[in-house]
Parts: C-alpha cells; sequence; structure tokens
C-alpha cells in the first residue's frame, strides 16, 4: 500500500535518511523501532511531504507522492500523528477535532465519526469544551489519535505515541491503536523507542540506526532476536 | 523591577484619574467630546491594526509595509470618486464603487506584496523578512509618489451631513458617526469570520502550529495569503473612511498611520485580535485627551512614549500572551 524506496533526506548538510525502503500493507500495523536521532520522525515526516525527499520514491497504491505538498498528501489518505502530540492549545476540543476534518464535506459521516471517537475515548466527550492546552499528556495523545482518525485516513502514522505517558496510559493507548486497526482496517505506522512494546503490537518490524533500516522482520520474530535484544529491549 | 512597576503604575492612574474627573466636572461636554473624537481616531487605528496583529499571529512578520497597503486604499478610492464625480454620477452610487476598488485593489497589493516580499523568505532568519517589508513601504510610497504626484489631493466627500444627526452634528459629525459604526460591523464581520467559517478555524490552527496545520491538510500557503488579503481589506476600508474624515491625502499618510496602528498593536498584545482593537481604542482616546488638555503639537511624541513605555513595562501588552519577541 504504502512503499518508500531508496529515500534520501537532508536537513540542511545533516544525511538524515540514506536510502531507506519500507513496505507497508494494507490492514497491517508496523513498527519502525530505534534509538533517539536515527531518523525516524524524519521518515514520518517525509512522508507526509513536510521535509521532502532528496531523493527515492514514495508510492501510496502505486502513484507517486513524494513531491506532492502537504495537504494533497493528506487528501490521499495519509494522516500523522506527531511527536509530542502539537494539539492546538486554544482551540477547543471539539474544535481540534474538527480541524482533523478539515478536507471533508460529508457532514453526516463526519458526525458518526465523532460519535465513534468520543465512544473510543470517552473522556474527550467530557472535556468538549475545554482548551486543547490545558488537557493533561495522555488526554492529548488520546485528542491527536482522536484528531487524525476524523480524516478518515487510510493509513495512520504514529509517532512516539507512548512519549512521556504514564505506563498504564500507554497500555491503554496500544490497546486502542489495535482496535483501530481491526474494526476500521485502518493500517497503522508507529514509529517507537519503547521496541517492546512496538513489536508486540506490530505484525511486522523495520529496525532503524543512524538513518538506515538495518533489519526487518516479523514483530514476534523481531522480538525473540538477539541483537534487538541486546539494543533495545534491554535483555 | 517588579514592585517598581506596580508603584509607578498606581502614581500615573492616580494623577490621571484626578484630573480626568477633575475635567468632567468642569466641562462634561468637551470631556465627552473628546472621547468622541478619540473613539473615531481609534476606531481607524483598529482597521489597520488588525492586519498588523493577524499578519504577526501567522507569520511572526511585522508587515511595515502595511501602512502602504491603507495608502493604496485611500488613493484608489481618491481615483475612483474623482473620475465618478466628473461624469456626474450619484455620490451613493459612487461611495460604494469607491470602497469596492479600494478594497480589491488594497488586497491585490496585500496579496502581491506577500507573495514576493515575504514568501520567497519563509525560511531565512527573521531580520530578513523584517527588511524586505521596509523596503516594499519605501517602494510603495515612492511608486505611489511618482505615478500619482507628491502633493496633497483633495478628496471628494463621499459621506454626506445626514439630515436626522443635524441636532447632535456639533457633538459629532456624520463621517464620524459612519466611521464609527463602520468599525463596529467590521469587528462583528471580521469575529464571525475567524470563529465559525473554515478559513477562520484555518486561520487559528495555523497561527498556533503551522506544521500540524499542515499534517490535516490545510494548504498553508493559502492561509497566509488568506491572511493578507483580509488584513488589506480592512486597512482599506480605514483608509477611505480616513480620507472622507480629513478631506486631503497625499502619498505619505500610510506611513504615520501605519506606526501609530503598530504602536495600537503592541500596546493590545501583537498577535492578539481582541488586542489589537482594545489597544487601538486606548491609544486613539488617550490620544485624543492629551492633544485636548495638554499640547496637541506633541500628539506623535505622546504616541511613540507610550510605545517605549510598553516595551519597558510589559513588552507583551495588555492582552499578549507571551513575551513579545524582537523586532
Amino acid at each position: 500500500m504504502l512503499k518508500l524506496t531508496n529515500i534520501h533526506t537532508y536537513y540542511g548538510n545533516i544525511h538524515a535518511l540514506k536510502g531507506i525502503d519500507i513496505e507497508v500493507e494494507e490492514g497491517e500495523v508496523i513498527s519502525l523501532i530505534g534509538a533517539n536521532g536515527a531518523g525516524k520522525s524524519t521518515t514520518l515526516m517525509t512522508t507526509c511531504g513536510i521535509v521532502p525527499a532528496k531523493k527515492g520514491r514514495i508510492e501510496l497504491n502505486g502513484e507517486d507522492i513524494t513531491y506532492l505538498p502537504p495537504d494533497e498528501i493528506v487528501k490521499k489518505g495519509i494522516c500523522q500523528v506527531p511527536e509530542g502530540r502539537r494539539i492546538f492549545p486554544y482551540l477547543t476540543v471539539a474544535e481540534n477535532l474538527d480541524m482533523g476534518a478539515f478536507l471533508r464535506n460529508d457532514t453526516e459521516k463526519i458526525k458518526q465519526d465523532l460519535e465513534y471517537v468520543y465512544e473510543l475515548f470517552p473522556i474527550l466527550a467530557n472535556r468538549k469544551n475545554q482548551a486543547g492546552g490545558t488537557l493533561s499528556g495522555g488526554e492529548q495523545q488520546m485528542l491527536a489519535i482522536s484528531r487524525a482518525l476524523m480524516s478518515r485516513p487510510k493509513i495512520l502514522l504514529l509517532d512516539e505515541p507512548s512519549l512521556g505517558l504514564a505506563p498504564i496510559i500507554v497500555k491503554q493507548i496500544f490497546a486502542i491503536i489495535g482496535k483501530i486497526n481491526q474494526e476500521n482496517k485502518t493500517t497503522i505506522f508507529i514509529v517507537e523507542q519503547n521496541a517492546n512494546l512496538a513489536l508486540k503490537a506490530a505484525h511486522r518490524g523495520y529496525v532503524m540506526e543512524t538513518g538506515q533500516i538495518t533489519m526487518t522482520d516479523t514483530g514476534a520474530n523481531l522480538l525473540v532476536n538477539e541483537d534487538v535484544k541486546k539494543a533495545y529491549l534491554g535483555i | 523591577m517588579r514592585w517598581i512597576s506596580i508603584g509607578l503604575g498606581l502614581a500615573v492612574t492616580g494623577v490621571i484619574g484626578f484630573f480626568a474627573v477633575r475635567e468632567l466636572l468642569i466641562d462634561p461636554l468637551y470631556f465627552f467630546e473628546l472621547f468622541l473624537g478619540g473613539l473615531t481616531r481609534g476606531s481607524i487605528y483598529a482597521l489597520i491594526a488588525l492586519g498588523y496583529t493577524m499578519v504577526y499571529g501567522i507569520i511572526q512578520l511585522i508587515n511595515f509595509a502595511h501602512g502602504e497597503i491603507y495608502m493604496i486604499g485611500a488613493m484608489t478610492a481618491l481615483i475612483v470618486a474623482s473620475v465618478l464625480g466628473l461624469w456626474g454620477w450619484n455620490t451613493a452610487v459612487i461611495a460604494i464603487l469607491a470602497f469596492v476598488f479600494a478594497i480589491v485593489y488594497s488586497c491585490a497589493y496585500g496579496f502581491t506584496v506577500e507573495k514576493i516580499a515575504y514568501k520567497p523568505l519563509r525560511h531565512a532568519p527573521r531580520l530578513s523578512a523584517l527588511i524586505s517589508a521596509i523596503g516594499m513601504s519605501l517602494f510603495l510610497q515612492n511608486y505611489v509618489m511618482l505615478a500619482q504626484t507628491p502633493e496633497y489631493l483633495p478628496f471628494r466627500t463621499l459621506i454626506p451631513d445626514f439630515h436626522f444627526w443635524e441636532p447632535y452634528a456639533h457633538i459629532i459629525t456624520s463621517v464620524e458617526l459612519t466611521i464609527i459604526i463602520t468599525t463596529v460591523i467590521v469587528m462583528i464581520l471580521l469575529g464571525i469570520l475567524i470563529k465559525f467559517t473554515r478559513i477562520g478555524k484555518a486561520m487559528r490552527a495555523t497561527a498556533q502550529d503551522k506544521v500540524m496545520a499542515a499534517l490535516l491538510g490545510i494548504n498553508v500557503n493559502n492561509v497566509i495569503s488568506a491572511t493578507f488579503v483580509v488584513g488589506s481589506a480592512t486597512a482599506a476600508i480605514g483608509g477611505v473612511l480616513i480620507a472622507c474624515h480629513v478631506g486631503q491625502i497625499n502619498f505619505f499618510i500610510g506611513f504615520l498611520a501605519g506606526l501609530k496602528a503598530f504602536i495600537a498593536a503592541v500596546l493590545g498584545g501583537i498577535g492578539s485580535i481582541p488586542g489589537a482593537v482594545l489597544g487601538s481604542l486606548v491609544l486613539g482616546i488617550s490620544e485624543s485627551y492629551f492633544t485636548g488638555y495638554f499640547w496637541s503639537e506633541y500628539e506623535d511624541v505622546f504616541a511613540f512614549s507610550i510605545l517605549v513605555l510598553i516595551l519597558i513595562f510589559r513588552p507583551s501588552g495588555i492582552l499578549g500572551k507571551h513575551d513579545a519577541q524582537k523586532v
């Protein structure tokens, strides 16, 4: 479905992605793990067109989207929940969700989706009229995921959904991510430092080191792989 | 520093309060007239300051060419009104057409200025864009001076003296009344635009987080253009109104008006729309009292002193959310 081929991305003179290949099939949950600064977030930002690739090709269902502007890429059905959640602090929860549906015109279906995300995260319904900036970290993560869902993505990109959250909240969020994948058949691509959680949730995983993909296998296999264990699982 | 500020603030407020009450008791009508005069001034400042504050809110740029957009609005209205006046058209029709043309022209200029002078510098250091803005301001002034004339031009009266208003005209003229009412209407429309429309929501989201707005499918470049266009439209309305009020304009009127509106925007808290309106009214009314009770020659000195005082004691302005950054 989503296919990155030989992607090179630069920040000024820094060669952040050095020719990476990733393929995501429809309906899958894929995890990309790696240390700080390996280029995981850059991979997502390049996919979304925020930091366009210098070289390489990104395809969505066979269509070249490498050099499309970010808003066109969202129209094609790719939506990202970025690192640090990036809730609009002065918009209310309802307005934040509304922004997620910015490109849609089907009022009836938007209403249904709104009910669906309020069902997934009932706390958001209670905080509907509160400014986004006043939510707790966990609530903000829930809002960020819900906001992305409001765009009805074919593929949902999640950047560090566990960042800075209490373990119990992280567990809850990963459970919901699994639920979204199963109920809506939404393809999910997770970038995580928490390798253990990410690999358990994923069908397949990629391991990234300093701008390159060094390993790829099923999530279960990577969990028992000796190198992965040593480097990322702390066993 | 904090205690000094509070102490000074209280002392100044006390002195001003004392004089205000005294003057109010001595001559209430004069006091009230000055208030209305200040309200008129403040309304014009507000129409211009909106453009400053909206653009700052979205791309953190002080658009110093904004005063020139206001001047171009007035100039366009003058040309349209003069030509149609020669043809002997009805005043009401001329007034409407003058406003429409002024708004369209100013919007076109605002849009183009952003594309030419600021968009290529979007990722450059902010000082570059600021210098570009000052350059654009000088260019537009001189361009209008060369294309038109450096002389003051008489502006045709577009707003007649309303009959029903005659009994009160000695307190506030029809033109001033029109300025205040028009400004209120523009503010309400702008509030609706920002709060409820699709583009207004996109503007608020983009002002808070450009990358996130793009990740949700908002075309950030279009939103920035729209912000310039909206700001230019309100400035054009202000330009035509002030031209009707003063009765003559030249190529240089945008400079001082632009700076005053900038002071008003900083006073209210740059980046905040309610702040710009509040700052404009406060500046307009206090200027009016200052010139009415003290020295009218020092009007501009007074306004710039306010700017200096705010920058020293409250750089974020009255309603500012965060500390103002270096210009």
